[in-house]
């Protein structure tokens, strides 16, 4: 087991937005989890990413406790996130970004005399890493003169370059073009096995994607979980149509 | 390459002139530089803190006057006159305050970092003031002529003095600043205050720590304002309260933002024209903070990057230095 979450509860006041939420992720999964607005995703993800500290309930990487413990001791852990809405470094361009993240995995980012463009080993990963994903000719680009596909692919590659063994994407492909979703999903698949990821979660709406990807699906309704199945069996079952993925109308039905 | 060659040779030529300068000049703007090359060391300073890990401070004249002050009391009280001496001690001073200033301070950003800054500089402000028998109060101390490289330089006149082994002295502290300080921001550590500038929480999902960067940087700065706090005494040969008075750590951070905040030499070039200008305003207009004033509300409003973004405009998005 390498990601498990024990009767995991998070109250915000008299809400209860996780309501005793059992995982577990294993070695060479790639889990989506699933749920309409208000069913806790991304307080799960706050919570699994230790941003936020469950209520109740343990979380644990590799059988260590991780509730709470911040976002930065989790990324030393071997766990890194990507955000819903895009996270970057405006100013910083592609290779700094990527480069920033190898620093922090290297701890040298206290070293305040080293030359940074002399450091061999954090340039060449940095490289890799922006060749992995498609961006080795926008290497020198800033991050805000970016197209909105490349800023979502950079904000994912950073968490990638801490070489992390699990990942969490929020909507991975959220506020990028369908025609593009395939593209970014097929980077990013393609660089967790380059990379030798041991897991994948993410929060995701596009049904699509889900299906295309996933191993496992995991659907969140109202703070529980509602199933935890294989993408077949999900798409079967009658509670998660009803609460989450919704039933074509008869007319779309007739339209296929 | 070619952009970076270019550069490199504009920056030699400018070392050079300035290297030259007292041997060219009228012996009035050789003076005028000795504020300049204080303030440059300054500068260099509070952009580390301003330009490259986003925190504006406004009480910086805080470590600027107690370097003046400690260069004052060493040469009066303890007989110490060595510049090479004064100048870590003003340094050390400076890090003894700036350590727990700067753990309070770098909690917060934006308006209420500036605030608690200014705060502190209020309070030591209020201190040089008050403590009469310890700072003189509001007319200060007498900084004593300072011997540099081991010699007490007796036989030159004041202005001989200044505009000789006292001018390349400060050029001699500016350019081991500028080198050091241009290590700072190309290492790694400089990559990581960008991150926390740019985005904490992201630099966060990263593994980078945002409080201790945030820190160095405010002790590297406080301690840069001292050492350019203590070059600023020996021309006037007198240190007093308005050298830690707010509207002195408005003025520095104007100069950061005339020259450009983005840019590494801004800063620089900022003190440079803040100086000159202000001379040559001063002399045939009485009311020059109303054309400074003018002149930082042009510069917010229609050339953000400050005088250096004018002149190293750049294609849409690309990086300089790439």
């Amino acid at each position: 087991m390498i990601l498990e979450a024990r009767d995991v509860r998070k109250l915000y006041g008299p809400f209860v937005a996780l309501d005793g939420v059992s995982l577990a992720i294993r070695e060479g999964e790639f889990v989506s989890i699933i749920g309409p607005n208000g069913a806790g995703k991304s307080t799960l993800i706050n919570v699994l990413t230790g941003t936020l500290a469950p209520s109740a309930g343990t979380v644990r990487v590799r059988d260590r406790d991780i509730a709470g413990s911040g976002p930065g001791a989790l990324a030393r852990l071997g766990m890194a996130r990507s955000f819903q809405l895009v996270q970057i470094f405006p100013e910083l361009t592609v290779l700094e970004t990527l480069q920033a993240a190898v620093i922090s995995r290297l701890g040298r980012g206290a070293r305040l005399f080293a030359s940074l463009r002399g450091d061999r080993h954090v340039q060449a990963e940095a490289q890799d890493v922006a060749a992995l994903f498609g961006l080795a000719d926008k290497a020198h680009v800033r991050a805000r003169a970016l197209p909105q596909g490349d800023k979502k692919l950079l904000d994912v590659a950073s968490a990638f370059a801490l070489k992390p063994e699990i990942i969490l994407l929020d909507e991975p492909t959220s506020g990028v073009s369908t025609a593009d979703k395939h593209g970014i999903m097929e980077i990013l698949v393609g660089a967790a096995k380059r990379m030798g990821l041991r897991a994948i979660i993410q929060v995701e709406h596009d049904m699509d994607i889900v299906f295309g990807y996933s191993d496992r699906v995991i659907a969140l309704h109202q703070g529980r979980v509602l199933a935890d199945a294989t993408p077949t069996a999900i798409r079967d079952d009658p509670r998660v149509v009803d609460a989450v993925i919704g039933r074509k109308s008869p007319a779309a039905r007739g339209s296929r | 390459m070619r952009r970076s060659v270019v550069p490199a040779i504009g920056l030699l030529v400018a070392a050079l002139a300035v290297a030259a300068l007292p041997a060219l000049a009228p012996l009035y703007y050789v003076t005028l530089m000795l504020p300049f090359m204080a303030y440059g060391v300054i500068l260099l300073g509070l952009n580390l803190l301003f330009g490259y890990t986003g925190l504006v401070s406004f009480g910086h004249a805080l470590f600027i006057g107690i370097g003046a002050y400690t260069g004052a009391v060493l040469t009066t009280h303890y007989g110490i006159r060595h510049m090479e001496l004064i100048l870590p001690i003003a340094a050390l001073a400076a890090a003894v305050v700036a350590a727990p200033v700067g753990a309070l301070c770098a909690r917060y950003v934006k308006i209420y970092f500036g605030m608690l800054t200014l705060a502190f500089g209020m309070v030591f402000y209020t201190f040089l003031l008050k403590f009469y028998r310890l700072t003189g109060g509001d007319e200060g101390m007498r900084m004593l002529r300072p011997s540099l490289f081991g010699h007490d330089w007796a036989g030159l006149s004041k202005t001989a003095y200044l505009v000789g082994p006292y001018y390349y002295f400060s050029l001699a502290v500016l350019a081991l600043a500028t080198v050091v300080m241009w290590r700072i921001v190309r290492s790694p550590f400089g990559l990581c205050l960008r991150t926390i500038r740019d985005n904490p929480l992201k630099a966060e999902s990263l593994g980078v720590s945002v409080p201790w960067p945030r820190w160095y940087a405010f002790m590297i700065s406080a301690i840069y304002a001292a050492v350019g706090g203590a070059l600023l005494a020996p021309p006037t040969g007198n240190v007093d309260p308005t050298l830690a008075y707010w509207t002195h750590s408005g003025n520095i951070v104007f100069m950061v933002l005339l020259g450009g905040f983005s840019s590494f030499f801004g800063p620089l070039l900022g003190a440079f024209v803040f100086i000159f200008l202000q001379d040559t305003v001063m002399s045939v207009f009485p009311y020059w903070r109303l054309v400074f004033g003018a002149m930082l509300a042009g510069i917010v409003l229609f050339a953000p990057g400050g005088l250096m973004g004018l002149v190293t405009r750049r294609p849409h998005g690309e990086a300089a230095g790439a």
